[in-house]
């Protein structure tokens, strides 16, 4: 246990150090899209009934950059590790796997969290309401970064090179998190993106976590907490299963 | 008492490489213990199993009896390893590294014994320096202070010295002497033979990836016991003494002997030929030249 806290420990002051570059940077690029997206969309047809486009932006860029920063944190700190060879300091001790896991998954969350109350604090005076169903919303942004926070730990196990995780990031994370219905509600998509957007675990991370916030959504949160839940639940495996086996860390 | 490691038929393949072929030995509480062998021979790797860094195809070691697979957690509190490469994290101090490093331990209350580590390495005025900041001699310091955090009665240094100035590789020498008559199991591997002969008791030679020797350092000195010896004479060498010289060298004939007991008849036959001696030096085996006729396959 005390290993796992002293891991979680270090993996926060990892990316507090640079809080600039991990939390505030994120912040700003998302109240950008914000200002950007509002500024040319607002006459746009309300999302919902009674919600506003520039108020309806606001929860999706919240959780698109929790899930990218949740992303980052696990996978940024494993490949660095990897790559400078540090990484022998935590496997020379007896970390379990779950410890191991626990960590870096749990500091994401953190990270994504951080992230993701910035963004809602700057964008707020755009017309965010308070949340209908808080606990919808706060469930949704733990699992939400948890999901990532597990894909980063897959990822940085898995990536040998930067630009291996580069490639992962700019080819499956990007285009899941942009590709979610940020900035739409997929119902005003034609069938075959509505269609593709529902299998995107990362669309279900939104339209829950919009439902936290409107009390509407897209779909129902029970389904979204489904398709979130369990694709936690399964990542979470498989990362455990790879750390457990040595896969890449121990040869 | 169990050994300090035991390693038991271990082998490991990295694809067309056989890095370890059926290895076993036994290294006892409180020896010192060195590993050598030539670049590739298998050294990193049997470390690099004793510390689970790698898994072997075959075969078990344990740490004072505790199997590093099934037990890993006693095995792995059971040890320090210093890694060979220079690896650092830039984000943290010295303090910092080694308050992690124990709590990756299990170990909370550890900063009375960080002070001693920190001033028995010399780094007591670095102790809140970030690591980027430290020469290489100072971070293999570092190094070897997060392989003692916790105490382990077995430590294992992989080169340690390479690349590390002479003061250095002096004070880390006294300090490894210390920790091993304070009951301390060591084991080092090394490229300067030298140091393995003055600090070892007992030595093991891998040769790609087999175990070619294991020895108590003085048995394996006594491998070599032809003897040179180097003779200034003030006439020609008589010719029956001929077959012995192996070389000339600063004006000194060196004849070999198969055994120190022929120096006898050889200066008897000098005395007879009148053939006065000015000068004369036994060469001392080293291990050095033990180790290379191993390694070309002499002995073993």
């Amino acid at each position: 246990m005390q290993g796992f806290l002293t891991l979680f420990r270090k993996e926060l002051v990892r990316f507090w150090k640079v809080s600039f570059q991990t939390v505030a940077a994120p912040v700003l690029t998302a109240l950008m899209y914000q200002l950007i997206f509002s500024h040319v969309l607002s006459r746009h047809a309300e999302a919902y009934p009674g919600v506003g486009y520039t108020a309806f932006l606001i929860p999706g860029l919240a959780m698109m950059s929790m899930a990218q920063n949740a992303f980052a944190n696990s996978s940024s700190s494993l490949i660095q590790s990897k790559i400078t060879g540090n990484i022998v300091f935590l496997l020379l001790p007896p970390l379990t796997a779950l410890e191991f896991f626990a960590a870096y998954m749990l500091a994401s969350i953190v990270r994504g969290l951080a992230v993701g109350a910035g963004v809602l604090v700057v964008t707020a005076w755009f017309g965010l309401p308070l949340p209908s169903h808080p606990g919808w919303a706060l469930l949704f942004g733990l699992l939400g970064c948890g999901v990532l926070g597990t894909l980063g730990v897959i990822a940085g196990i898995w990536a040998e090179k930067f630009d291996q995780l580069a490639a992962f990031q700019n080819f499956l994370i990007m285009p899941l998190t942009f590709l979610s219905g940020v900035f739409y509600s997929i119902n005003s998509l034609p069938p075959f993106w509505y269609a593709v957007s529902h299998v995107n675990p990362v669309f279900f991370m939104i339209d829950g976590f919009r439902y936290g916030f409107f009390g509407q959504a897209d779909v129902s949160p029970w389904l979204s907490l489904g398709v979130v839940g369990g694709s936690f639940i399964l990542l979470s495996g498989l990362a455990l299963w790879l750390i457990k086996s040595g896969y890449k860390l121990r040869h | 008492m169990p050994s300090a490691i035991e390693i038991q038929a271990v082998s490991k393949r990295y694809g067309a490489l056989q890095a370890l072929d059926d290895v076993s030995f036994r290294v006892e509480a409180g020896e010192f213990f060195a590993l050598l062998g030539p670049n590739g021979a298998g050294k990193t790797t049997l470390i690099s199993a004793m510390a689970g860094l790698s898994r072997p195809d075959s075969g078990s070691i344990r740490i004072m009896g505790h199997d590093v697979v099934r037990d890993f957690r006693a095995a792995r509190m059971s040890l320090g390893v210093v890694p060979q490469e220079l690896v650092f994290d830039p984000f943290l101090s010295v303090r910092e590294t080694l308050r992690f490093q124990s709590g990756y331990f299990g170990l909370t209350r550890n900063d009375d014994w960080i002070d001693e580590l920190l001033f028995k390495l010399g780094l007591a005025d670095k102790a809140n320096v970030n690591l980027r900041a430290l020469s290489g001699g100072m971070k293999r310091r570092v190094m070897v202070a997060q392989a003692l955090v916790h105490r382990p009665p077995v430590m294992v240094l992989d080169e340690p010295t390479a690349g590390v100035d002479v003061e250095l590789r002096q004070s880390l020498w006294a300090f490894v002497k210390e920790l091993n008559e304070a009951g301390h199991t060591i084991v080092l591997t090394t490229h300067y033979l030298e140091e393995a002969e003055t600090l070892c008791n007992r030595i093991a030679m891998l040769k790609r990836g087999k175990l070619v020797a294991l020895e108590s350092k003085d048995k394996l000195l006594q491998h070599g016991k032809e003897r040179e010896v180097a003779f200034k004479l003030a006439a020609p060498l008589p010719d029956s003494l001929l077959p012995s010289k192996v070389r000339e060298e600063d004006g000194r004939i060196v004849l070999k002997l198969t055994d120190l007991s022929q120096l006898e008849g050889v200066l008897a036959t000098l005395r007879e030929a009148d053939v006065r001696v000015r000068e004369l030096n036994v060469v001392e085996v080293d291990l050095e030249s033990v180790f290379v006729n191993m390694m070309h396959g002499g002995q073993g």
